[in-house]
Order: C-alpha cells, then structure tokens, then sequence
C-alpha cells in the first residue's frame, strides 16, 4: 500500500452533460470499422481483401515494422470496405457483422507457468497485444522491449469520462486475469492507480497482484501519464507500458474465454447528447449506431473526451482506445463585445478574469467555440497550473516548435504524450494549438530515433 | 446591425477581395467588436476556455484608470498650486484632462499604426498587446514633453523593442518603459531636472513669465519630492509619507499615488492576471536595501517610505509584472521582483544625481529574466538527468 499522492494544479471541467449510470442500449454489432490511424507510429500492412470472411479476432492487418503485432476484426462477418485516404493511406478497415457472432478459436494455455515470452506470445497470437501501450509516445507496445514496470489508471478524471466502477463493474474477474496475465510481462509489477475518494468502497481495490497507488486531485490526476511522473518518472533510455483498464478487461476475457471479446459499456455524453448514459457497443462500432443520442441541428461527434478525443462526425466509428462518445454543438457565432461584457454567465473561464470562478459548482453547456483569436505565447504562467508533472511546460513547447531535439529530452519529452497537455491547450488564452505542437515534436522524436 | 455591416463588408476584405491586402487591419476591427465564429480544430481541444488575451489586456487596462483619474486631477492640482490660481476640483480635472488627452492620441495613433502596418506587412492578425503599452506611457512620461518627441520615443519603442524580436511576445524589454528610457537619455533636460513634472511650470520659467505667487516655486522647485527625499528625507523635501500615499506631489500622470495603484494592483492580484509574487519579492527587496541603507548611515529615511516614492509603486505593479518581459518560471518570478526592488533602491541611495531608480532597474532585470530563467530551467533539467543515473 503506497502512500496518497495530492495534486493540486489540474482542473475538472465544467461541463453539462454527464453520463446517468445506467445503460439504456445494448448495440447488436452491425457496420464497425478497425482504424491504423489509432495507433501512433504503426504502419499497415492488410492481411485481408474487400469481401473475406472474418471472424472476431481474425487478424485484419499487421504492423510492417512488427509483423507480429495484428490488429483484429472485434466482430464476426465480412470485410464490408477498406477506406483509404490521401496517397493511399490506409485510413479504415471495415467489417458488417453476420449476426453469428463467431470467434477465432483459442486454446490459453494456464498462465500461471509461463515466463514473458510464452505469456507475449499469447497476447500476440490472440490480437491483444494493441491494447499495451509503450510510453515513451504513446505508441503500441514493442514486443521486444524491456518494460520498467506497466501502468493502469483505475480512475477517468477527463470531463465526462466513463465511470470504470460502473462501466466495468461485471469484469471483475477478466481484470483480475488480465492483470494475471500482465505481471508476466515485466519485473517491476503491475501498478494500479485508484481514487482517494470511495477507496474501502472500491472493488478494484481487492485485486490481488498488483501495487496500488492512491491519487487525489483534479484532472488530470486520472491521466496515466500524471501518474507515473508521480510514481516512476521515465527517463532517457527507459521504458514502461500502460494499459486502460477497459482493455485490461479485454485481455482478461482472452485468458478466460479464449475468445477476442472487445464490447465495451461506453459513455456518451455532452452538453448537445440526447439522454446522456452509458451504451454497450462492440469495439470500432458506427456512430450510426448510436444517432439517437446526438441532439439536433449542427453537432460534433467525437470519440473520446472533449479534450483529447477525436471529431469523427455522425458516419465515423469509435475509436480503439475509447470508451466515450462526447457530443457538442458547433460553437459558430459571433458574439458581440463578448470579451468586454464583465459576467459572461453562459461561458467558463478557468482563470479569474471571468466571475466564472464565483459560481461554484455550476455546470456550462460548452460548445466548440475558439472564444479569441490566435495570438503569440504572451501569458506564459498559466500552462503550470493545470500540469501536476516535474515539468517546465512552456520550455518544452517552445523545444518541440524550435525541434531541437536534445532540450525537448531534458526537458521531458519522454514524459507527455498529448493527453497530458490537453488542459495547457483548453486554458491557453492566445489560443495555440499545444496538442499538435506536442504531436510533432514526438513525431520528429521518432523519426530521428 | 453591426454584424450585418461586417457580413456585407467582410467579401471586399476577404482574400482576393478588393481590398484583400487590408485583411489583418479588417480582422483586428472585426475581432474587437465580435468574438468570432472560429472552432476549434477537429483534432485538438474542442472546447476551449473563453478567456481570451482581449479581455487579460483589458483588466490591465482597467486596473490602471484610478492612476490614471488621479493622475488627471494631480495635474491641475500642482498647475494651481505652483500658479497659486485659486481653482475648483472641476477646473484641476478638466486642465488635467485636455493635458493628458493629446498624449493619448499620440501614444495610439503612432503606437497602433506601426503595429496594424507591421501585421498587415507580414499578414499576421493584429496582436492587442499595445493596448496596454500605449495606456502605459502617457502615464510615466512629464506631462509637457513635446508631441513629437512622444512619437518618437513611442515609434521607437515599438519597431526596435518589440516588432525587430518578432512582434508582441517576442520583446525583451517592456515597450513602454523603453519610450520612457529613449525620452529620458535622448532628450534629458525634457524629461529630468526640477520642472518638468507640474505642467506648465518648464514653459513659464523659460519665458519668463510672471505668473502669481512665484515664490511658491522657488520654495518648491516643483521637484518630485524623490529628488531630494531618498537622501535626505521627506520633511526637508516639503513633504509628508502620507502626501506619498495619498499621491497630490508633482510627479509623473500615473505614478504619484500608491493608494490608486493599489486598488490597480488589487485588481491585478484578483483576476490572476499579473503575478503577486514580483509584486512581493520587489517589495521585499525595495525594504531589504532601504534597510541596510538606513542602518548603514547612507540615508534617513526609514526603508518603508522607500516603497511610497518616486515610480516605484506604479513600476512595481504594472511593469515589472510584464508577463512577456518578467521571468517565467514560477521560482524565477521571486528572484527577478527582489532584485527588481533592490536595483531600485540601491541607484536611488548611491547615485545622488539620479533619483529615479526604478526605469533602470526594471530594464535592466528584463535583460536578465531569461538568464534567472535559463538557471531555473537548468536545476530541473539536472534533475532529470540525476534521476536517470541514480536509477
């Protein structure tokens, strides 16, 4: 038992719209889609054609660096459409459930007796391996690699995230393999994170095997990145692997069941979603699947949360990593004198030049407004505040845009992935698009490794 | 309606429009009066924050009208009371007022029209952070120094501070304080010596005019109550600490009252805008060398009434707090507002012939925030690498 880690900078945001605990759909697998864009640094090369038959956890294609490494099919049918993009990049493969709901058979042999390399052999045959990922960037896990130890957040502090004491309340038993199967991997153990808040309540506190670390504070104390800054900083030269905890039931139903299970109990949520609630869909399921819950008139569908996730409008598919769908209207419209109008009470503000701050535990139906134009790095003290990390975060962005290469590693590119500097980019007042500026500094990261 | 006017016009603005080349100036208007229908990009943040560097550079503003209001009557106060004219409160504010107005004109129309040129130029938008600066220097500046000379000073500032680093963000000393610093070693006898700061007086004394009451001035000198007091003390400079603090001494428009630059640094500390810990540190260090100084036998005034002289109230709230030129880290911010303070005093006490500390110390710390950074950022980095290897 490790001692509580408080964390005071982060911010929870405000918004309206949560998910009511309760699943009002179950989705029959209908059109779902496995997309190589999920996965940082990965590229395709497809093992099957328009019009095969497939079934759950038939491989639909494979990592060329890494031909081990196959991304499955999470539903038995045919191979409906590859969707490529510019220059023919590989953008979707999708499948249309036969409704027969067959799987691949898979015989797991007993775990407890395997060393690392039987146990990665079997994540790999059975098409989870894509549910470990390696820090640092946040890529698919290297079967090759000596992980320092892997990491599971077992909490969603990101706004309107999935509750995983609710959502995952009946995996208890395929976490408990899953984690099982996991400490196989590596030889610094398998660390859990769990709220402060509810601890002794908390189910996931009875799993045997695992080191738990208790964290208290605002988003984003649930990031798994936030995390480890806390518990076991990476460094140059070192590398540890992370597993959501809905994936870790993935895993944990291959051990069970033998068979490629990816349904999950999403969230969809969000100021513009129609009865906002959890919702069971199998993995890379259609939006189309889910319309019911999208609000009318002019609205984003996005699969993951407001800050990180992805706008995939109403025809895309959930993404790999995600358990969330956010729903927001489209913020275009002028307001008039907006900045100068001293109340604002329709808008949230994190800093206090607005009286947002005042009113409490008020809820704010957000839309995607920019809320200001694009302006220079001028207030260079607020990106601190909502970054609990061991990090001078401006000095990094300013790395990654300068691309030198050696301040970005001594100033803790190993350490972030986008995730963690959402909230740097929701609260930056000129407007500057930190994500991304982080997006190509891992990227050129990479490329240069 | 106002949008309907703006929807009508923007085509013409627009790019390939007929006065497309016009399109930063027709955005930094547009943007001003609406907040615009812009979205965030579809892979980054989708919501963002409704703060906005408009509305941070506006509570700046606003922080500094109760200097600037009682600035606008001090200045009829002094004219009257050196002039020894027998004036109502509406007369003082209204001398003050058509005083200060020209300067404003001035400090905005050169200010903003090199900084819409230069966006224009490189088609950038328009940044708003002369705003600020060009609200700043009427304020520090003698009120009867020649328009001209403003403009200079103001053209000055902006194209060789701020717009040859790269514009708005990119400069490393305060533009306002640098007009001030161009006025002051270009021009020095508009902008020091006895006179300059009751308006009028400079212009009397040359002309030799004979005005009522003229042997108030040789009592007085119409001196900033600085030029004498650090040294010698404030009774032998004709003044009091609590005329300090209230602020009715001749002095810079902005600078003369503490009480009115606190509500603006109340204002500041509030909304989280400037950083408290500069305005601390460079009163700790303002009292720290005001101390030694006192105890040393260097001065006789106690290291308190340090704080209320001269510029130092006002440089410490509105310039040193600078977000672009003040040191950014947040352990940074401690060391730069000390020295800021302790520069201040220490040119105030050891350079007789040069009162005003807080102009140079101010320049001189924005110079060196980046190194106080540069060693903040290192000691984390070092950090990093210690880890690595102990692991």
């Amino acid at each position: 038992m490790s001692d509580q880690i408080r964390l005071k900078k982060g911010l929870d945001l405000p918004i309206a719209g949560a998910a009511l605990c309760e699943v009002t759909k179950r989705v029959a697998p209908g059109l779902v889609a496995v997309k190589p864009t999920d996965f940082r640094g990965m590229v395709p090369r497809l093992l099957v054609k328009e019009g095969d038959s497939v079934k759950a956890g038939t491989p639909l294609f494979a990592d060329k660096k890494n031909p081990a490494v196959v991304f499955c099919s999470p539903v038995s049918g045919s191979v409906d459409a590859i969707v490529r993009g510019d220059k023919r990049k590989l953008l979707e493969v999708r499948v249309k459930a036969d409704g027969k709901n067959e799987a691949e058979a898979f015989s797991v042999p007993k775990i407890s007796s395997l060393g690392k390399a039987e146990m990665t052999e079997v994540l790999l045959k059975g098409g989870v391996w894509p549910c470990i990922k390696q820090r640092p960037f946040g890529t698919v896990a290297d079967p090759e690699a000596t992980p320092k130890a892997i990491f599971i957040s077992g909490f969603n502090t990101a706004p309107l995230g999935a509750d995983p004491e609710f959502a995952l309340k009946d995996d208890f038993a395929a976490i408990q393999a899953g984690v099982e199967a996991l400490g196989k991997l590596t030889k610094g153990g398998v660390h859990l994170s769990l709220p402060a808040k509810g601890l002794p309540a908390n189910e996931l506190h009875k799993l045997t095997g695992v080191v738990f670390h208790v964290f208290e504070g605002p988003h984003p104390a649930g990031n798994v990145g936030v995390q480890i800054n806390h518990i076991c900083p990476i460094n140059k030269g070192e590398v540890v692997w992370t597993v959501d905890l809905h994936l870790v039931a993935v895993i944990g139903r291959l051990i069970l069941t033998g068979k490629y299970d990816t349904r999950r109990i999403i969230a969809v949520a969000g100021p513009a979603a129609v009865k906002p609630s959890y919702v069971e869909v199998p993995a890379g399921v259609s939006m189309k699947d889910l319309a019911e819950y999208f609000g009318e008139g002019d609205v984003r569908i996005i699969s993951g949360d407001v800050l990180t996730g992805e706008a995939v409008g109403p025809e895309g598919f959930l993404g790999f990593y995600h358990n969330q769908v956010s729903v927001l209207l489209e913020g275009k419209y002028f307001e008039m004198f907006g900045w100068a109008n001293p109340i604002r009470s329709k808008k949230y503000s994190f800093s206090h030049a607005y009286p947002a701050f005042l009113r409490g535990g008020k809820k704010y139906e957000m839309d995607t407004n920019e809320n200001g134009g694009e302006r220079p790095f001028l207030m260079n003290d607020v990106y601190g505040k909502v970054l609990p990390m061991d990090i001078y975060p401006l000095y990094l962005f300013k790395a990654c845009l300068a691309g030198d290469l050696e301040k970005m590693e001594n100033l803790g590119i190993y350490e972030v992935i986008e995730e963690d500097v959402a909230l740097c980019e929701y609260v930056c007042p000129s407007k500057i698009d930190i994500q991304n500026i982080i997006r190509q500094g891992i990227d050129l990261m990479m490329k240069e490794m | 309606m106002a949008q309907n006017f703006f929807d009508k016009i923007r085509p013409t603005f627009s790019e390939g429009g007929k006065l497309g080349w016009l399109h930063s100036s027709f955005d930094a208007f547009e943007t001003f009066f609406f907040v615009p229908d812009r979205v965030t990009r579809k892979g980054g943040v989708h919501v963002k924050d409704c703060v906005d560097l408009k509305r941070l550079l506006i509570i700046v503003v606003m922080a500094m009208v109760p200097a600037l209001l009682f600035g606008i009557w001090n200045l009829g106060f002094q004219h009257s009371k050196v002039f020894g004219l027998d004036w109502g409160f509406w007369q003082m504010v209204w001398y003050g007022f058509v005083k200060i107005i020209p300067l404003y004109l001035v400090s905005y129309i050169v200010g903003l029209g090199i900084e819409f040129a230069s966006a224009q130029m490189k088609g950038h938008e328009v940044s708003e952070g002369y705003l600020v600066s060009g609200f700043l220097i009427p304020l520090i500046v003698p009120v009867d120094v020649p328009w001209w000379m403003l403009a200079i000073a103001v053209a000055f500032a902006v194209i060789i501070g701020k717009e040859v680093f790269g514009g708005t963000g990119m400069n490393i000393w305060n533009p306002a304080l640098l007009a001030r610093a161009f006025l002051f070693f270009s021009y020095p006898s508009k902008m020091s010596g006895d006179s300059v700061w009751v308006g009028g007086l400079s212009k009397a004394l040359a002309g030799g005019t004979p005005w009522k009451g003229g042997e108030v001035v040789d009592a007085l000198s119409g001196a900033t109550p600085l030029s004498h007091a650090s040294l010698s003390g404030l009774d032998a400079a004709g003044t009091s600490a609590w005329n300090l603090f209230l602020g009715n001494v001749p002095g810079a428009v902005g600078e003369t009252s503490v009480i009115a630059i606190l509500i603006g640094a109340l204002i500041l500390v509030c909304t989280g805008v400037a950083s408290w810990k500069i305005m601390c540190s460079s009163v700790l260090g303002a009292l720290f060398v005001g101390w030694l100084g006192n105890i040393g036998g260097v001065t006789d005034i106690p290291c308190w009434e340090q704080l209320l002289l001269g510029g130092f109230a006002f440089g410490t709230v509105f310039m040193a707090t600078d977000p672009v030129t003040s040191a950014q880290t947040e352990c940074g911010k401690w060391i730069y507002g000390f020295l800021i303070g302790a520069l201040c005093v220490t040119v105030r006490l050891f350079n007789p012939g040069y009162p005003e500390g807080m102009m140079l110390a101010i320049l001189l710390m924005n110079t060196f925030a980046p190194l106080i950074d540069h060693y903040v950022v290192s000691a984390n980095v070092n950090r990093r690498l210690k880890r690595a290897k102990t692991v």
